[in-house]
């Protein structure tokens, strides 16, 4: 694997998949009354968010936590960043403090791949959402609550229909998962109002429907992606209302799927907008496993990146 | 290369293994075997299987290390193996540890670190197939199936049906 996670298309299948399986030992072990790791005592792990976060960054942090990993948070506001100090000098501060891995969270597309790439920092260096580009270790525990809920599939996701729901434009999660998803073999098809589309989706390995009525009764899953506000300055829709009619999970759609087909939702919801709070709800809901098995994901996460032999890079000036 | 066992005497030696496991016990009540993959896990599932036709069932399971091993940064990042502990759990139960080899110890110090998170055993034990000494920690097994002297260079390979295709244990003169 490489040294840093910073796209789903930095892994292989088959390293997709040790990560599966590494979360899927994890979670054995966590099972037991203690739950502290000593794998890596001693190495530092940075969350470095820029954008706000409750879930990913408490995932990451009790994810390192649980491997007995040093952990320094470090949020934009309250920072010398309000200050106006620069990514570089940020890096390279937290070069200096010994940082073995930094997880970092940042409204612009490419953030990651630029901090891997500077040659500011030696550490590894993990994308926890940068912009509308990718989130891979969304994508993963996405994956990996998949797994957990059709046991059939242990290589590969082949034969699994799903539909990802909603802003797939602006969606690092929704990219993220389409990448995942494909290499795993699984079918997706991608269900918004035609202004959430991006532009050039026909180079993607997906279906597109306007119709979630239509579409909404072959899947084995529904992702729903949230309407996210603080991306909607122009009008990709005429009203909320409007949309949740056409493109909410209400209960009589929850209704029209498969017996064995779940939800999922990659949070935080919107109730009653893109999702329903039956739906949100129902026993078909993974909502809450997502969330613990976030926890696993990231954890076999550092510790493929961090529980080796030590991969850092060289600093360049 | 030379063969010190043979499937036969590998057989045997298991066997007497667990006689012993049973006399050193009083019995089988409170006794739980861990394999520790990769091997050894295979080889607490024969030595149940002979505490089954002697004695009667004992719970069985494995135990991985990986997390737990003290030179892990030394390498790149290994797969974790399975671990399978036996629903009646191990709190207040004669725990055996089963591996292939019991050579610097390491191992044996981390599954008993591993077993730390896990619960508090009346008591632990240890069953090795081979002992072939250069120990590195204050650690010594109960049961051996035999003791090989070796030179610290030399490696001691051992092959198991179920995943090698046939049983021996062969020494490898070292580079």
């Amino acid at each position: 694997m490489e040294r840093h996670l910073l796209s789903i298309n930095d892994l292989s299948a088959s390293e997709a998949i040790q990560i599966l399986n590494t979360a899927s030992e994890l979670s054995r072990i966590s099972d037991g009354p203690m739950k502290k790791l000593p794998t890596l005592r001693g190495r530092t792990v940075v969350n470095l968010f820029f954008e706000d976060s409750t879930r990913t960054r408490i995932s990451f942090e009790s994810a390192a936590k649980r491997l007995s990993a040093d952990v320094i948070n470090f949020s934009a506001k309250g920072s010398s960043v309000s200050k106006g100090e620069s990514l570089k000098d940020t890096a390279q501060t937290l070069q200096a403090m010994g940082a073995d891995a930094v997880v970092i969270r940042h409204g612009a597309s490419g953030a990651a791949q630029r901090l891997a790439d500077s040659g500011w920092i030696s550490a590894s260096v993990i994308n926890a959402g940068d912009g509308t580009h990718e989130h891979p270790t969304q994508a993963l525990l996405d994956a990996y609550t998949i797994r957990s809920k059709f046991p059939d599939l242990k290589k590969d996701f082949s034969g699994l229909k799903v539909a990802i729901v909603g802003d797939i434009l602006h969606s690092r999660v929704a990219r993220s998962n389409v990448l995942l998803l494909t290499k795993l073999g699984a079918k997706v098809t991608l269900i918004a109002p035609p202004t959430l589309i991006p532009v050039g989706i026909k180079d993607w390995d997906v279906d597109v429907s306007y119709d979630f009525d239509s579409a909404i009764k072959k899947v084995d899953v529904v992702m729903m992606l949230r309407v996210q506000s603080e991306r909607m300055a122009d009008s990709f829709f005429p009203s909320e209302r409007e949309y949740s009619r056409g493109y909410g999970l209400d209960i009589a759609r929850l209704n029209s799927l498969k017996e064995s087909a779940i939800v999922m939702h990659p949070g935080p919801m919107n109730r009653g907008l893109e999702i329903s709070a039956e739906s949100a709800d129902s026993h078909k809901s993974v909502v809450l496993a997502q969330v613990s098995n976030g926890v696993l994901i990231r954890m076999a996460v550092l510790y493929q990146l961090l529980g080796g032999a030590s991969l850092a890079g060289e600093v360049s000036a | 290369m030379a063969t010190v066992l043979d499937a036969g005497e590998i057989g045997r030696a298991l066997k007497r293994i667990a006689h012993e496991i049973i006399e050193h016990n009083h019995g089988l009540e409170s006794v739980v075997l861990l394999g520790i993959p990769t091997r050894g896990a295979f080889l607490g599932n024969r030595i149940a299987e002979f505490l089954g036709e002697i004695a009667g069932p004992v719970p069985v399971g494995t135990l991985d290390i990986t997390l737990h091993r003290d030179d892990l940064r030394m390498r790149p990042p290994r797969p974790l193996l399975p671990t399978n502990i036996p629903p009646s759990g191990i709190e207040g139960k004669d725990v055996v540890l089963v591996d292939d080899v019991l050579f610097s110890g390491r191992t044996i110090r981390a599954a008993l670190d591993a077993l730390g998170e896990i619960g508090r055993p009346r008591s632990v034990q240890l069953a090795v197939l081979v002992d072939r000494g250069h120990r590195e920690l204050p650690i010594r097994a109960d049961y051996v199936g035999k003791n090989i002297p070796t030179s610290a260079s030399e490696s001691v390979r051992v092959h198991l049906s179920e995943i090698d295709g046939s049983d021996s244990v062969e020494i490898l003169a070292g580079a």
